[in-house]
C-alpha cells in the first residue's frame, strides 16, 4: 500500500481554495495507488482548518501546530517528518507561491524526484506515474514519465474540483521540532489601493504586452473613454512600471468579474486568466489565432489592436 | 561580496510553431535571455553598483548556442560567465536534482554568498531550481522576490515575496541566500554599444561534468519527456470576421447589446 500525503495551505486565518482541490487531487493519486489519503495542516488556527479539510476520502489528518503563518523552515521541517512517520509514495503541495517555497526543498531533503505545476496525473502499477503539464507559456501541453515509486508534485489551482462534504477522517495532533528560521517573516502589505479599484468596475478594458510601446497606451486610454470603461492591464505592463500595480489583473494582481471585460493584446496566460475569467462576457482582441484568451473568450477579433481600436473608438464617439 | 546569478537561454515559440518529437522545431523557436534572470542580472548589477557586490558571476547549463544570450548577461555588467554542459544533457529532460548537482559544484568554486536565480525558466516551467539548490548547499532562501534591500553589515536581506491576490509578505532573510527574482524587481537595462564590446573580453568559462568532479551518471534525469502536443482549443468564442472596420463595428454592436457605452 502506497500513501498520499497532501500538505493544505491558509494564509491569514483562511484555508485557500487550492487546499480542498488537493483533496480531490490527493484522493484519486491514492484510489490509483491503492492507499490512504494524509492531509496535513502546518501552523495557524489547526483545530479549525482540521475541520475543514476533514471532508468525504481524507484518511488521516495531521495537525502541526507551530507558529501562526507560513515559515517554509516549519514547512519543511513538518512535512518531512510526516514523511518519515507515514512513508508516502507522493507528497502533495500547491503550486503557489508559498509551495514553491517549501516542497523543492522538501523534494531535495528526501531525494525525491519533483513535478512542478502538475495538472493532471496517471498511475499504472507496471508503468508508474505519468504527469501532465504545460511548457513554454501553455503554448504546450506535455506528459511526462517519471522514474520510480516515490515522488513530490506541486499541483496548479484550478485544475480539480474542490472536495465537498463533511468526512470522517481521523484527527491527530503531531509535534514536530523546528529549526529556527533564518527567514523571518516581518508582516504583510496589501498592494494596490490607490486612485481606483479595477474589481468595482462593471466595464474594464485591459491591456496587454501586445501594446509594444508606452505611449500606445493612449490608444486603450482613447477606446476606454469612449466606451465609459476603466482601464486594467496585464502584468508585463506593470512590470515595465507603464501602469501602477492597482491596475494589474491576474493571480498575483486583483480577481475581477466585471459585466464585460476586453483584452486588448493579451494572449491570456493562465496567471492573468485566474484574474478575469469569472466576468460575464469577454471580449479578445488579438493577432495571434491560437492565443488561449480565444479559449475563454466569448467574442473575438483575430486582428492587430492598432488597426481595430482606433475603429472601435471610431464607433463609439 | 560575491554574487553569482543562474541564468538560462530559453526558446519563444513563433505564432506558428511544429512540434517536432517531443519539443518545438528549433526553427520556430526565437532564443533569447530568461525573461525572470534579466530581472535577476539587473538586480545582481546593481548591488555592483551600489558597492555591495565586488563580482558578479553568471552561470549556466547551456549548450554553444547559449553563448549569445551569457554575452548579453555580461554586456548588462555581470564580471565572466560559466557555461556548464556536457553531451550527457543532450536530448534529455533535466530533472531538478540534475541541475541542482551542477550548481552546487560551481558554488563550491565559486563561494557566493548571493545567489540569484530567476523565479522559473519560461520554457519548462518549474520554479523549483532555486530553493532546492539553497536546500543542498545550506544557504537560506526566498521564493518569488519582488521587492529587495540588502544590509550587508547586519547579513540579511530584506525582501518581499509576491504572494497570490495583491499581497506581499515582507521577510528578512539571512545571508548566505539563494533568493528567485519575480519580474518587476527592477527595470532590466539594455545593454549599451560599450558594454556590448567590453562583453566580448569577459570571460565564459566553458566547463564539463567531469571538470566539476561529476559524471553523466550523476545527472542522469528521473524525468522523461513522453509526449508533446498542443492542447485542444476549447474556445467557443465567436469569432469576428471582416476587416478591421468591419469587425469593430460588429463588436460595437455587440457591446451596446450589453449596455457598454450607452
Amino acid at each position: 500500500m502506497s500513501d498520499v500525503l497532501v500538505v493544505s495551505e491558509h494564509r491569514r486565518g483562511e484555508l485557500r481554495d487550492v487546499s480542498l482541490e488537493l483533496l480531490t487531487a490527493g484522493r484519486e493519486l491514492a484510489d490509483a495507488l491503492d492507499g490512504d489519503l494524509h492531509v496535513a495542516v502546518v501552523a495557524g488556527d489547526v483545530e479549525r482548518f482540521a475541520d475543514e479539510l476533514n471532508r468525504p476520502g481524507v484518511d488521516r489528518i495531521h495537525a502541526v501546530e507551530n507558529g501562526e503563518e507560513f515559515d517554509h523552515t516549519v514547512y519543511a521541517a513538518a512535512v518531512e517528518a510526516l514523511a518519515e512517520r507515514i512513508d508516502p509514495a507522493a507528497i502533495v503541495t500547491p503550486n503557489s507561491v508559498n509551495g514553491l517555497d517549501y516542497a523543492p526543498a522538501v523534494a531535495e531533503r528526501l531525494d525525491v524526484p519533483l513535478v512542478a505545476d502538475v495538472l493532471g496525473f496517471e498511475y499504472d502499477a507496471d508503468g508508474g506515474l505519468t504527469v501532465t503539464r504545460e511548457m513554454y507559456g501553455s503554448k504546450v501541453e506535455t506528459t511526462v514519465a517519471v522514474e520510480g515509486d516515490r515522488f513530490c508534485l506541486t499541483v496548479r489551482g484550478g485544475e480539480f474540483v474542490p472536495a465537498e462534504g463533511v468526512g470522517d477522517a481521523e484527527v491527530g495532533s503531531v509535534d514536530i521540532e523546528a529549526p529556527e528560521s533564518g527567514a523571518r517573516v516581518k508582516g504583510f502589505e496589501e498592494v494596490g489601493g490607490g486612485d481606483v479599484d479595477i474589481a468595482d468596475a462593471d466595464v474594464l478594458v485591459s491591456v496587454g504586452r501586445g501594446i509594444g510601446e508606452e505611449e500606445n497606451l493612449d490608444l486603450v486610454e482613447e477606446l476606454a473613454d469612449a466606451l465609459g470603461a476603466t482601464l486594467s492591464s496585464s502584468r508585463p505592463i506593470v512590470d515595465n512600471g507603464w501602469l501602477p500595480k492597482n491596475r494589474q489583473v491576474g493571480q498575483s494582481g486583483k480577481v475581477v468579474t466585471p459585466d464585460v471585460y476586453i483584452a486588448v493584446g493579451i494572449s491570456g496566460a493562465v496567471q492573468h486568466v485566474a484574474g478575469m475569467k469569472g466576468s460575464d462576457t469577454i471580449v479578445a482582441i488579438n493577432t495571434d489565432p491560437n492565443a488561449p484568451i480565444f479559449d475563454i473568450a466569448d467574442y473575438g477579433i483575430v486582428g492587430d489592436l492598432f488597426d481595430v481600436v482606433p475603429e472601435l473608438v471610431a464607433e463609439f464617439e | 561580496m560575491k554574487v553569482l546569478v543562474t541564468v538560462k537561454e530559453v526558446g519563444e515559440p513563433d505564432d506558428d510553431f511544429e512540434i517536432e518529437g517531443t519539443d518545438i522545431a528549433a526553427s520556430d523557436l526565437e532564443y533569447d535571455l530568461n525573461e525572470w534572470d534579466d530581472y535577476a542580472v539587473e538586480a545582481a548589477v546593481q548591488l555592483a553598483e551600489a558597492g555591495i557586490a565586488d563580482e558578479v558571476v553568471a552561470v549556466t547549463i547551456g549548450p554553444e548556442r547559449a553563448e549569445e544570450t551569457i554575452r548579453m548577461a555580461l554586456a548588462k555588467g555581470a564580471d565572466r560567465a560559466v557555461r556548464v554542459w556536457d553531451d550527457a544533457f543532450e536530448g534529455t529532460f533535466a530533472d531538478v536534482s540534475s541541475k541542482v548537482d551542477v550548481l552546487e559544484a560551481v558554488v563550491d568554486d565559486e563561494e557566493p554568498e548571493l545567489v540569484l536565480s530567476g523565479v522559473q525558466a519560461a520554457d519548462t516551467a518549474f520554479g523549483a531550481t532555486g530553493v532546492a539548490l539553497a536546500e543542498r548547499i545550506g544557504f537560506e532562501h526566498a521564493a518569488v522576490v519582488n521587492d529587495l534591500e540588502l544590509d550587508a553589515d547586519a547579513g540579511v536581506a530584506n525582501v518581499h515575496r509576491e504572494l497570490e491576490g495583491g499581497i506581499e509578505e515582507l521577510t528578512e532573510v539571512d545571508l548566505p541566500a539563494v533568493l528567485t527574482v519575480q519580474t518587476g524587481l527592477n527595470e532590466p537595462r539594455y545593454a549599451s554599444l560599450r558594454g556590448i564590446r567590453q562583453a566580448q573580453r569577459k570571460e565564459i568559462a566553458v566547463t564539463e561534468l567531469e571538470d566539476l568532479g561529476l559524471s553523466a551518471a550523476d545527472v542522469e534525469s528521473t524525468l522523461t519527456l513522453t509526449e508533446m502536443y498542443e492542447p485542444e482549443s476549447e474556445s467557443d468564442a465567436e469569432i469576428i470576421e471582416g476587416d478591421a472596420g468591419e469587425a469593430a463595428g460588429r463588436l460595437a454592436e455587440v457591446l451596446r447589446d450589453k449596455g457598454v457605452g450607452a
